[in-house]
């Protein structure tokens, strides 16, 4: 006799240490099947479009650092680059050395969060988290050392950064890049191969590359379905045309994929940060030119960037003003949310948070 | 340094290759972005999605107190190329309306409803037209410029 099952609807969130912030979804079970999501968004909706309006536009740097916390120096250089093309203000050489190594340092810090959590949400309680946050924290020490905060870290400026970095920041960032590769390889010999991981994410929350483009998504998301598009790459930006790498792909497209892609990127930031140091020269690090109030000539500009997890683009209009007009924000983390729904149903329950925690979200740029 | 800009369609080339598209839908055009009416949005951004330009990357809504427009950032991922196609959504403030690209691309159905939910602008042919980010029953559109 078949067992008759109804459907049963559950609230997961806000207030959950899986949703990586103050997600929300209403999740409805088949038994043990995901059959339909609802993703609420706005707890964290702080407006910070419309607080842009009424900054300076050097004081918009500290709010996009809050808007994806977890990448704030990459947050700066998208928002900082589409200042420079709208008000035409030419960087210093050694400040924009000075912005890649900070942004590819960030790309590792968020990478690592985004593992880490990933396998945290896949059962692998602490011991995976523990190790990739103690690498975390020497980055977010080099940032201390580089700007004197180690999260909002506003270090970047039209022109440049604010400062240049100081002698004890080149010894710990050697120390860094010694370290590093070895415990990328830990975390290979740990995970990569583990046979639960495989079990795990193997063929799960698979999305062909077509979906995928059609949805807007970006980053690694899309690398990992095997779609070779790095803005770095193929649109350079800063001094990123000076630098080679190799843009690490898969195909699979599945949890797995997403996983292996972010691992594997870490190791080619590093390759940049090696070329960014073998390339800095001593000079300014902001031409004194740049005035302290900046007011643009009217019009607009766009500019996006890869940032850890997918294109960051700012979209600023000026009156003429010391204030953006219009400050609009590409959020990867919200768009690349689109497909949540389709990504989920037919899954299990127990893979709802490992295939949210593959997409890599932050909710402070979710809501913004 | 490579200047983003080489990799944005000018105004021109832009303009050109829609009137292939649709016929008198162009009514202006800048250096690097173009201007269509709003009752051709569907069969331009069709066409234009067929030439190439597979991803919507941005919706934006501006308000110019006067008017609002909406500002489409597009990207070609095989010819490395973006453009930009902005609407006027009708004159004055009353009830802004444009048709919802969602047909045309997915990536806009969360992009679309955030502009509705602060900006006011509203979306025709969208099914899930409601706030994203504020709750239902909120008075106002907090990034107009009247919104205090």
């Amino acid at each position: 006799m078949p067992l008759s099952t109804q459907p049963i609807t559950i609230n997961v969130g806000p207030q959950h240490p899986s949703t990586h912030g103050v997600f929300r979804m209403r999740v409805t079970f088949d038994g043990e099947q995901i059959v339909d999501v609802e993703p609420i968004f706005g707890y964290l909706h702080r407006g910070s479009e419309k607080l842009a309006e009424s900054r300076t536009y050097t004081q918009v740097v500290t709010l996009t650092d809050r808007m994806d916390y977890v990448a704030s120096m990459t947050n700066n250089q998208s928002y900082i680059l589409s200042v420079e093309k709208l008000a035409g203000i030419e960087p210093a050489e050694r400040g924009v050395w000075l912005r890649m190594i900070a942004a590819e340092l960030q790309r590792i810090a968020s990478h690592l969060v985004a593992t880490g959590f990933f396998l945290q949400d896949l059962g692998a309680l602490g011991t995976p988290l523990i190790y990739m946050m103690r690498e975390r924290e020497q980055i977010l020490e080099l940032f201390e050392r580089l700007c004197g905060a180690r999260i909002t870290n506003s270090y970047m400026r039209p022109g440049g950064v604010f400062m240049d970095a100081p002698d004890d920041f080149w010894p710990a960032l050697d120390r860094f890049m010694a370290e590093m590769p070895h415990r990328i390889d830990e975390y290979e010999d740990l995970i990569s191969g583990n046979e639960i991981v495989a079990a795990r994410c193997d063929g799960v929350a698979v999305v062909d590359s077509q979906t995928l483009i059609d949805a807007s998504v970006t980053g690694p998301m899309l690398r990992a379905s095997g779609v070779d598009w790095d803005l770095r790459h193929r649109q350079p930006y800063e001094y990123y045309d000076r630098v080679t790498f190799n843009r690490p792909l898969a195909t699979a497209s599945d949890n797995y994929a997403r996983y292996i892609v972010r691992i594997h990127e870490m190791r080619e930031s590093l390759g940049i940060i090696k070329q960014c140091l073998e390339q800095i020269e001593p000079g300014p690090v902001r031409p004194e030119e740049v005035p302290a109030l900046i007011r643009p000539p009217v019009g607009d500009s766009y500019v996006g960037t890869e940032c850890p997890k997918g294109e960051l683009g700012f979209y600023l209009v000026s009156d003429g003003g010391v204030a953006p007009y219009r400050c609009k924000v590409r959020a990867p983390s919200l768009i690349n949310l689109t497909l949540l729904r389709e990504m989920l149903i037919g899954d299990k329950m127990a893979d709802l948070f490992v295939t949210f925690g593959s997409i890599d979200i932050n909710m402070g740029e979710v809501d913004r | 340094m490579a200047t983003t800009a080489s990799f944005h369609a000018t105004g021109e080339d832009l303009a050109a290759q829609i009137e292939t598209i649709a016929s008198g839908a162009v009514i202006g055009s800048g250096t690097y972005d173009v201007s269509i009416s709003s009752d051709q949005v569907l069969p331009v951004m069709a066409g234009l999605k067929d030439a190439g330009y597979e991803m919507l990357i941005a919706v934006t809504g501006v308000d110019y107190v006067g008017y609002f427009e909406m500002v489409y950032h597009l990207l070609s991922l095989s010819q490395n190329r973006r453009a930009v196609v902005k609407v006027r959504c009708g004159e004055g403030r009353v009830d802004p309306v444009v048709p919802s690209v969602v047909p045309i691309w997915r990536g806009a159905e969360l992009q679309e409803r955030e502009v509705y939910d602060l900006m006011g602008i509203r979306f025709e042919g969208h099914d899930g037209m409601k706030r994203i980010f504020l709750w239902e029953g909120f008075e106002g559109h907090p990034q107009r410029k009247d919104f205090l």
